[in-house]
């Protein structure tokens, strides 16, 4: 090896939950037993989230002279050769490397402050989190600053609460300090359930440390000593490794009394959710801490007054939070300049659904949609025209194609009908019937809805029947204003924010694609064809081959025919999963509308 | 009797916790992690210990998805079916796992060995469509991978 003698080759594996799931595990433990018997001298690494999640499973290779290659789709049979040819011969192997440019093009627009050690640092070591500047705001903070002084640094930032309503950040601290009495709380809003977000899992997978960090730093300048961090319990591996971070941090000394011989002392609990959406609703919350069903209620007053157990509260989303060590150790001036005048900083977003490059991402605020979309995203992974975008999960909306030059703030998204939300940025092409996506949204709703108000128990379920009669070609004139009427008395008639903004993907969709539910009700047509009870799938008898594919594959043996001979789709049969078009190796099934085909 | 498995997860966190009403929900939430269901002499020791009427108890456990009194297959599959899934296809692997195991969303096989659910995002998206079974993570299905699980499992 002609490798200098003082600094080894470093090996990273991503370990978050998606690469586990894509098989990092056993990609792991094939390199921890190569190198273990080779003797090679390589430090292999566990790591989290690298943030290209398509590319899963993902390793990085560092040269020891700090040339970084990342390997995509590792499986445990390619360790050999990239060993021997690339570490052994230093030659990489570029078939299974990610080109330089597809690295560029990722990281050329993006800012990464809250994902700062997200895939870099060893997220079960407390000791590669020190390495890092780990714990020094919080050392700062409470050597250096007053409560006051942290408070008024983190308002000058411009911080805005990233769990979904953007209120400032250092405003909400001075509520909480302000408000008298001796015992205050301080909570970590973990429950992450708007469907397609996963920017917070991702967070406390890979760095669960800076958002104890940031709960540390809140939790001194609000005067709190008591955290907990509420999280949701499909989220095993993210409490695991909190769990161990919150041990290692005692052991050293960060949490517990007296903390680096301050006079401040805190303690942090983990509570898990049990699968309630609502729950995520800060009073909904706190009923959940308290051990009772999780119903919001009417506010003021605010947490920030009467919280848990009628004590003075604060309650922080997971990014907010981590963005906090860095701005003490930074100032506020160096996180202000980036973002706009009224949505300072960066923002972490998911990009899910029908794009290239799906995964997480960091961007400074002001960022056009397009280039998320196309320059960072690398645009639809169907090839298709891109529809539109489905941004703040069930509380936010739709934005149509044409409206991609949107930057991010949270005015400009606002305006669009939509909101900023939590982060979950999911991707439609032509495929995508946007009122099945209305449908889809309610449904979820009235799922989740706790009950209580009636607008949004009732009032979502009227609306969900119409969505649903649209969908199966019954439709009926008047259908598209009741709905836009219904929406309005939702809104404004219900009493948490998952009432007041469960209209936003029904006003959107109406807003920007009022044609497509024109065409559903008037001409029983759907264009994504998508819709059911609207479309119809069939063999083209001029192609067919008589190969009898389709026929093995379908799941209700609808298909019928001859060897040989041309086959036929018994539509009352069929269920319209589309395998027989997926297998047909002639391209003989097709799908139009009912009328079309007929 | 031998005392049930519940118990002792029960006794362990009101000893480190305190006899609270804070601590039902991580009491509901062990018990049903170690037996798949919480069984009713759980309840009356729990109304017990904690002071909480069982009403209160029944209460807390209907509104959480996650906490049932019927008991829980050996594997309980969880498949996710938010958009960026249903943009996937999820539905078509919902339908494998129906066909397959003879059971619909929401229901447990007479053997007690599956009980299949539907559920809202996972945070496995960039790998839709994606499902849990207890707690390992499965993404990018298709039918011949689901399949290909399910037989493992019944194996
Ligand atoms: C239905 C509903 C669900 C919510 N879910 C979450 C969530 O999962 N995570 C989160 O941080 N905030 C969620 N929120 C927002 C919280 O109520 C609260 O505004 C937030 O945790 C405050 O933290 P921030 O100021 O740091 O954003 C939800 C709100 C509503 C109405
Ligand atoms: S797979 Fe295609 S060619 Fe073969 S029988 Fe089916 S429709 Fe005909
Ligand atoms: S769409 Fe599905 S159900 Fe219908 S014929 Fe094709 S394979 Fe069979
Ligand atoms: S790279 Fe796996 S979570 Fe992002
Ligand atoms: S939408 Fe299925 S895992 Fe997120």
């Amino acid at each position: 090896m002609s490798s200098p003698r003082d600094e080894g080759w470093l090996i990273r594996v991503g370990l978050a939950s998606c690469g586990i799931a894509a098989g990092a595990k056993e990609v792991y433990n094939a390199l921890s037993a190569r190198l273990g018997d080779k003797g090679l001298g390589v430090t292999l690494k566990k790591t989290g989230c690298i943030g290209m999640c398509y590319n899963e499973p993902l390793i990085e290779v560092v040269s020891p002279r700090k040339e970084r290659t990342f390997y995509k789709q590792v499986t445990p049979d390619k360790i050999n050769r990239i060993i021997s040819e690339h570490l052994i011969q230093g030659k990489l192997v570029t078939e299974w490397a990610v080109p330089d440019e597809e690295i560029n093009r990722l990281l050329a627009k993006q800012q990464r402050i809250v994902l700062r050690n997200c895939g870099i640092i060893d997220p079960e070591s407390i000791d590669d989190y020190l390495a890092v500047d780990g714990y020094k705001a919080l050392k700062k903070a409470l050597s250096t600053m007053s409560p006051d002084e942290v408070i008024g640094e983190v308002t000058k930032s411009g911080l805005r609460g990233r769990g979904g309503a953007g209120f400032p950040t250092g405003v909400k601290w001075g509520f909480a300090r302000k408000s008298s009495g001796e015992l205050k709380y301080l909570i970590c809003n973990a429950d992450e359930g708007d469907p397609g977000a996963f920017m917070d899992r991702s967070v406390l997978e890979s760095d669960p440390h800076s958002v104890i960090e940031g709960m540390l730093i809140a939790g001194y300048a609000i005067g709190a000593s008591q955290g907990y961090i509420y999280v949701r319990a499909e989220y095993p591996l993210a409490i695991n490794r909190l769990e161990l971070a919150l041990a290692d941090a005692k052991k050293a000394g960060f949490i517990g009394e007296t903390i680096l011989d301050s006079n401040f002392s805190f303690d942090i609990k983990i509570r898990q959710g049990a699968g309630a959406f609502v729950c995520g609703e800060e009073t909904a919350l706190l009923m959940s801490l308290e051990g009772r069903r999780g119903m919001p209620r009417v506010r003021p007053p605010f947490p920030a007054q009467s919280g848990l157990w009628g004590k003075p509260t604060n309650i922080n989303n997971v990014e907010t939070l981590a963005n906090i060590a860095w701005i003490i150790l930074h100032g506020a001036s160096v996180y202000s300049k980036y973002g706009t005048e009224k949505s300072r900083g960066t923002k972490v977003f998911a990009l899910a659904g029908k794009i290239v490059h799906g995964g997480l991402i960091e961007v400074p605020m002001g960022i056009t949609l397009r280039e998320i979309v196309f320059d960072i995203g690398g645009g639809t992974s169907s090839g298709l025209e891109l529809k539109a975008i489905q941004i703040g999960g069930p509380s936010g909306g739709i934005i149509p194609a044409s409206l991609m030059d949107t930057p991010v703030d949270y005015d400009s998204l606002t305006q669009t009908g939509a909101i900023m939300g939590s982060g979950g940025l999911i991707v439609m092409d032509e495929t995508s019937c946007m009122i099945d996506i209305a449908r889809f949204f309610l449904n979820f709703i009235q799922k989740e809805s706790c009950g209580k108000c009636p607008f949004c128990r009732i009032g979502t379920r009227r609306m969900l029947e119409i969505l649903e009669r649209i969908t199966e070609g019954n439709g009926k004139k008047g259908d598209i204003e009741l709905l836009a009427e219904l929406a309005q008395n939702v809104k404004r008639a219900s009493l948490c924010g998952l009432g007041q903004t469960a209209p936003n993907p029904v006003l959107t969709t109406i807003r920007y694609f009022r044609n497509e539910y024109e065409e559903h009700i008037y001409q029983k047509k759907c264009r994504a064809k998508k819709c059911h009870a609207l479309i119809n799938y069939t063999i083209i008898p001029e192609k067919c081959t008589g190969c009898g594919v389709c026929a093995k594959y379908c799941p209700v043996e609808a298909i019928s025919g001859e060897k040989k001979q041309p086959h036929l789709i018994d539509s009352n049969r069929c269920i319209r999963c589309g395998l027989c078009m997926k297998v047909c190796r002639f391209d003989a099934v097709s799908v139009g509308s009912r009328e079309e085909n007929a | 009797m031998s005392a049930a498995p519940w118990k002792a997860k029960v006794d362990d966190i009101i000893t480190q916790q305190g006899r609270v009403k804070e601590v039902l929900l991580p009491c509901l939430g062990a018990i049903q992690e170690v037996s798949g269901y919480i069984p009713q002499p759980a309840i009356s020791y729990l109304q017990e210990c904690l002071d909480v009427p069982s009403v209160d108890i029944y209460g807390v456990i209907t509104f959480y998805g996650m906490l049932t009194t019927k008991q829980q297959g050996k594997y309980v599959i969880r498949l996710c079916n938010s958009l960026p899934c249903h943009l996937n296809k999820s539905e078509n692997i919902l339908r494998v796992v129906e066909r397959k195991l003879g059971i619909k969303a929401g229901e447990t096989s007479p053997d007690g060995k599956f009980t299949l659910e539907t559920v809202a995002c996972l945070g496995l998206c960039d790998k839709a469509p994606a499902m849990m079974i207890n707690d390992k993570s499965y993404g990018n299905l298709t039918e011949a991978t689901t399949q290909e699980i399910l037989a493992e499992l019944n194996g």
